[in-house]
């Protein structure tokens, strides 16, 4: 092929997609690039996408794009419990005559805020203790496995609610709380990959050139992982921000006055009859990014099943 | 080819000693004894062959002397000194491996760059962007080659990826688990070349596992039959191809295979 002599690219698209990469960085920027276009023929996952982006780029631009203070209400003679479409409050107010898109945008922060923090801890916990027992088998194996077990027998709300009610109640509590319950699928996924890797001829080469089991779970068996776990994460993301939302309903996670949008619900149930918006707005919010992450992690296990597409 | 000239001087310079060995697998009250008692000394710079049907145990013994696989009894002595057990660094710089099939000896996530440079950091060489573009030259594989994902390549190239890969820590024993059974008919020639050329170039010593006699007969200056876990004969390669076998066994395998090795020229 005369690909491998040519100096000049037709542009980017062509040096990403190149069989020939001359450097480890083009290699790998063409390799996710590839990923990328499978992902982008995809329209539902693409609907995803630009959810979970348009929640990101809300919760970056929240006081700019709020119109009122979220914690501050208006004058409580004339703007409480206004229906949506009113002058100026477009989804209503609530009984403290608070603009509800304004929490409903301010909320977006505490939402993101819940969904990355657990997954920033729950991953790697859960990826550590499953490659760990499936990489070593044995009695570490037997150990981490059933204790995974035991968390994974109570029911993820109750168990997070005896965590929340030691810790006190509060949305950093709640985010700990999820965390530590959240870990234990994807310690399971990760040692039943770990099982199928172990034993494959490239660990055996591996293990055959000295290196030490650190780093071969680490450099090795992880990345293998890694992308049934990132898609079981995404998958679960609305889990997540349910239970958040659960706990926030509850009393026991974000406390008021903070626009959480679980805590909203809670509080406009008691109008839910007479002023229905109060807590459907923030009811639908859940539920578009609850579908979008959804989305989103169908379209991604999709693309980076190890196993569909080598 | 140099193999003649080999053989004679290997027997006074033994490299590898397997004596005695025995491989038992448990699974529960299962026992399972694949290998039963096997002795063969392997001279340096020789090419040993060892050959025999499916679940003969052949592999298991190249596993055993790598440590993938359990020894349960007997001695395998590198040089004058017994083999450590766990395997330590220095041993795996001395000793390395090529597998059978070459779609599962690459890991699918890294780029072949990654596989070479891996060893190296590992066993701490120096000079490594050197040592990679050498090691692909090499095996017939060109600077093009470096950054590529292993799915980009065919299975030939995949296994020049592993024999560079094997290559690449200097090694002077390298066990060879039918390097050539998972590629078609015109491959294994150039695989089968590519070892023999390399084996000439750098003085390296071959354990071949097949349980195709016509690449033994090829590849190697001696070897063993096995059956059932247990050494049948030891041939020299004069032998074989005059049909000189002593056992029942060995004349049956040396029968069944006469329809493919004819076509092979000696």
């Amino acid at each position: 092929m005369s690909a491998l002599t040519h100096t000049e690219p037709r542009g980017t698209r062509a040096w990403l997609l190149s069989d020939h990469p001359t450097s480890r960085r083009q290699a790998r920027l063409g390799q996710s690039y590839r990923t990328w276009l499978a992902l982008r023929g995809n329209w539902l996952a693409m609907v995803g996408l630009a959810i979970v982006l348009a929640l990101v780029l809300v919760a970056i631009f929240a006081p700019w794009l709020a119109p009122y203070n979220p914690i501050l209400g208006q004058d409580l003679n004339t703007a409480r419990l206004l229906p949506p479409l009113s002058p100026g409050h477009l989804l209503g107010t609530d009984d403290l005559a608070r603009d509800i898109l304004s929490r409903l945008i301010y909320g977006t922060r505490l939402t993101l805020m819940v969904v990355a923090l657990v997954a920033v801890i729950a991953t790697p916990i859960g990826l550590l203790v499953g490659t760990t027992a499936g990489y070593f088998g044995g009695w570490v194996d037997t150990v981490l496995m059933r204790f995974t077990d035991v968390v994974l027998a109570f029911p993820r709300l109750i168990l997070a609610l005896a965590f929340v009610a030691a810790l006190g109640p509060g949305i950093e509590n709640a985010i700990i709380a999820i965390a530590i319950t959240s870990w234990p699928p994807y310690a399971r996924l990760a040692r039943a990959e770990t099982l199928t890797i172990r034993d494959s001829d490239f660990i055996a080469a591996t293990r055959l050139q000295g290196a030490s089991s650190v780093r071969i779970i680490w450099k090795h068996v992880v990345p293998l992982c890694m992308s049934s776990v990132i898609v079981r994460v995404t998958l679960d993301m609305a889990g997540i921000i349910l239970t958040a939302a659960g706990l926030g309903f509850l009393g026991l996670g974000a406390q008021p006055p903070q626009p959480e949008w679980g805590a909203m619900i809670a509080g406009g149930r008691r109008f839910l009859i007479d002023q229905w918006w109060v807590a459907t707005m923030p009811g639908i919010a859940i539920f578009i990014v609850s579908l979008g992450f959804n989305l989103l992690g169908d379209g991604l296990r999709d693309v980076l099943d190890p196993k569909g597409r080598k | 080819m140099t193999g003649t000239e080999m053989s004679e001087k290997t027997m006074t310079d033994t490299v590898l000693s397997v004596e005695n060995l025995e491989v038992t697998f448990r699974a529960g009250l299962e026992e399972v004894r694949a290998v039963r008692g096997v002795s063969f000394t392997v001279g340096r710079g020789e090419s040993y062959g060892i050959v025999g049907e499916s679940g003969s145990g052949k592999s298991t013994v190249l596993r055993a002397i790598c440590g993938l696989a359990p020894t349960s009894g007997g001695r395998i002595v590198l040089d004058g000194a017994p083999i450590p057990a766990p395997r330590d660094a220095a041993f795996y710089r001395r000793v390395q491996m090529v597998f059978q099939d070459p779609y599962a000896s690459l890991h699918p996530r890294h780029t072949i760059d990654s596989v070479l440079s891996e060893p190296l950091a590992i066993q701490g060489f120096d000079r490594r962007e050197e040592r990679i573009e050498q090691a692909l030259e090499e095996v017939g594989l060109g600077k093009g080659f470096r950054f590529r994902y292993p799915h980009q390549l065919s299975g030939g190239q995949r296994q020049r990826v592993a024999v560079a890969r094997a290559l690449i820590l200097e090694p002077e024993v390298i066990l060879l688990d039918e390097p050539t059974s998972a590629l078609d008919a015109s491959i294994q020639a150039e695989v089968l070349n590519l070892l023999d050329r390399l084996r000439a170039e750098r003085g390296l010593t071959y354990i071949l596992v097949s349980h195709d006699l016509a690449v033994v007969s090829h590849m190697c200056e001696r070897l063993l039959v096995m059956q059932h876990g247990q050494a049948v004969e030891e041939l020299t390669r004069g032998a074989l191809r005059a049909r000189q076998a002593q056992t029942d066994y060995t004349k049956t395998l040396l029968k069944a295979s006469e329809g493919y090795s004819a076509e092979v020229p000696a």
